[in-house]
């Protein structure tokens, strides 16, 4: 029962590439209008989401990520024009490392949030940590913890 | 005290003449006057241990093995090399690493023993595959490198969908090791024998479990690190390791395989893992020159002379590795030959990395292509 309960308690660690400009700026709004949302995230802000290289996010899952998110500006919104266009096409090849390493699709989120959406950071946030739970615990997560 | 006593007896460090002729032939120091090869032999022996192990500088070398062949009293500078930096790893070095360090993570990440790789599904639908049997074939990181590297165009599964074609040509039909991981080579090169070890162990037991005798590899770096390293750390293997050419040659001496006329000049780039870490220069030639019609013109500086690729490791890739690459394209081309053969995936991908440089426009500009995509493309349909 006890060990039930544990595994129900599961709280998956993310970390959370944010660009500077839009997505963390959103996390920004959604702090000063006070929007609630789980405490799981470790936001990492870069000054673009084309920043992102792969093995940042490779480099988060070794070290034990049970989800990594990137986000950035809308597109036609990028600070930097054309920055969040390379964090898709780097967000691909991601895609396709994660899928040969054998990890589930669901710890392993793009998303695009804009500075004035600060409820919507919230939503996401929520939903991928929703998701992270249903599929647990990371095979790479140290054992302890 | 940090190089041991018994690592410079083994590796004949003690016989070091300072005569500089590893310095002369090294490709590095060619173009990049600040290295020596020796002069890290030389401050470990004369016990700068601390400075020189730290020093950037043991990074730099390509493990290529050139200044090997040069070296009057025969030292073996790439084995030391490979010890020093276990040693430079115990000081905490930071090893340096191309792409953002991504195909180091990848290598650590598979260490893990509770994952479960999806690797498997680039296997042609057609392709003759058993569940258990005599052969197994290592595809080792191919289908990383052909998820990592998307924006080079290098299709490094071809050269795995052509071993299979290959292997499946002469009434082999290859066992896959689905959850084998990468050979290590790229850590243990790096100093990272403890993760090496993980990585070496996880293999041999899958291979074992698999029940193949014979280990096949179209990849000179697993090649050598099956071969030398796992041995040499792990105990004898209970398999047999081959090389996708030794296994052509034995079966083209048996008739099994039927060759179309290519009227094309190929040259050939020996790895330096295959050539001068293995001493196999005839058999790629041999397997090559079988392809009736094609011609095999040699670069200026071909067999125990070669010059490496530019990079090992996934570690020290930078302007020098570049001019390394550029000239020996340069020298491809100048032998007129229509493509340039490689037998490591490794050296395909720096060389295509090379092609792109923008300054450079075509001036580079040769097709490559790897052994066995040659082999199976010259079958007969």
């Amino acid at each position: 029962m006890g060990k039930r309960i544990k595994k129900e308690g599961f709280e998956p660690k993310i970390v959370v590439f944010a660009c500077n400009w839009c997505s963390y700026a959103g996390a920004d709004t959604a702090g000063v209008s006070k929007i609630q949302y789980p405490p799981n995230v470790r936001l990492i802000r870069v000054m673009c989401s084309g920043r992102v290289h792969p093995a940042f996010v490779i480099k988060a899952f070794e070290r034990g990520a049970d989800g990594v998110m990137v986000s950035g500006c809308h597109f036609g919104d990028c600070h930097y024009l054309f920055g969040n266009y390379q964090a898709k096409e780097q967000f691909e090849v991601v895609k396709r490392l994660i899928h040969l390493l054998g990890l589930e699709k669901e710890r392993l989120r793009l998303e695009w949030v804009s500075a004035a959406e600060g409820g919507r950071f919230a939503q996401v946030i929520k939903e991928f940590v929703e998701d992270v739970k249903k599929v647990g615990r990371s095979p790479l997560a140290p054992a302890k913890t | 005290m940090v190089v041991k006593e018994e690592l410079l007896k083994n590796t004949k460090a003690y016989y070091c003449l300072d005569c500089g002729k590893c310095t002369s032939i090294c490709p590095i120091s060619r173009f990049n006057g600040g290295f020596s090869p020796r002069r890290i032999l030389i401050g470990c022996l004369t016990g700068k241990y601390q400075e020189t192990l730290r020093d950037d500088k043991l990074y730099t070398c390509l493990t290529c093995g050139l200044c090997g062949t040069r070296c009057p009293s025969d030292v073996d500078y790439i084995n030391f090399t490979k010890n020093a930096r276990f040693e430079g790893q115990k000081l905490g070095n930071l090893t340096p690493c191309a792409h953002g360090g991504a195909i180091q993570s990848l290598m650590r990440i598979m260490t893990s023993p509770s994952l479960e790789q999806k690797r498997l599904d680039w296997v042609p639908r057609k392709a003759e595959i058993a569940e258990k049997g005599e052969v197994a074939y290592f595809v080792g990181c191919l289908p990383y490198f052909d998820a990592f590297f998307t924006d080079l165009g290098v299709n490094s599964l071809k050269i795995a969908k052509d071993a299979v074609k290959i292997l499946n040509r002469a009434g082999v039909e290859p066992v896959f090791v689905e959850n084998e991981r990468c050979c290590g080579h790229d850590l243990l090169w790096a100093g990272g024998l403890e993760d090496f070890i993980k990585l070496a162990q996880h293999n041999i037991d899958a291979i074992k479990q698999s029940g193949a005798q014979t280990l096949i590899t179209t990849c000179a770096e697993c090649y050598r690190t099956f071969k030398v390293d796992y041995p040499a750390y792990m105990g004898s293997l209970p398999f047999k390791v081959l090389h996708i050419t030794e296994f052509l040659i034995d079966n083209i001496s048996q008739g099994k395989f039927d060759f179309k006329r290519t009227r094309k000049k190929v040259t050939y780039q020996d790895p330096c893992r295959l050539g001068r870490h293995l001493g196999i220069y005839d058999q790629p030639r041999m397997a090559l020159s079988s392809i009736p019609a094609i011609s095999l013109l040699e670069m200026e500086k071909n067999r125990e002379n070669a010059i490496c690729c530019g990079t090992s490791g996934w570690m020290n890739c930078d302007a020098i590795s570049k001019r390394i690459q550029s000239y020996r394209l340069k020298s491809a081309q100048q032998t007129g030959a229509d493509f340039l053969v490689t037998g490591c995936p490794k050296c395909y991908i720096h060389y295509k990395c090379a092609m792109k440089d923008p300054k450079m426009g075509k001036e580079l500009e040769i097709e490559i292509k790897d052994l066995t995509s040659v082999m199976a493309d010259a079958l007969r349909r």
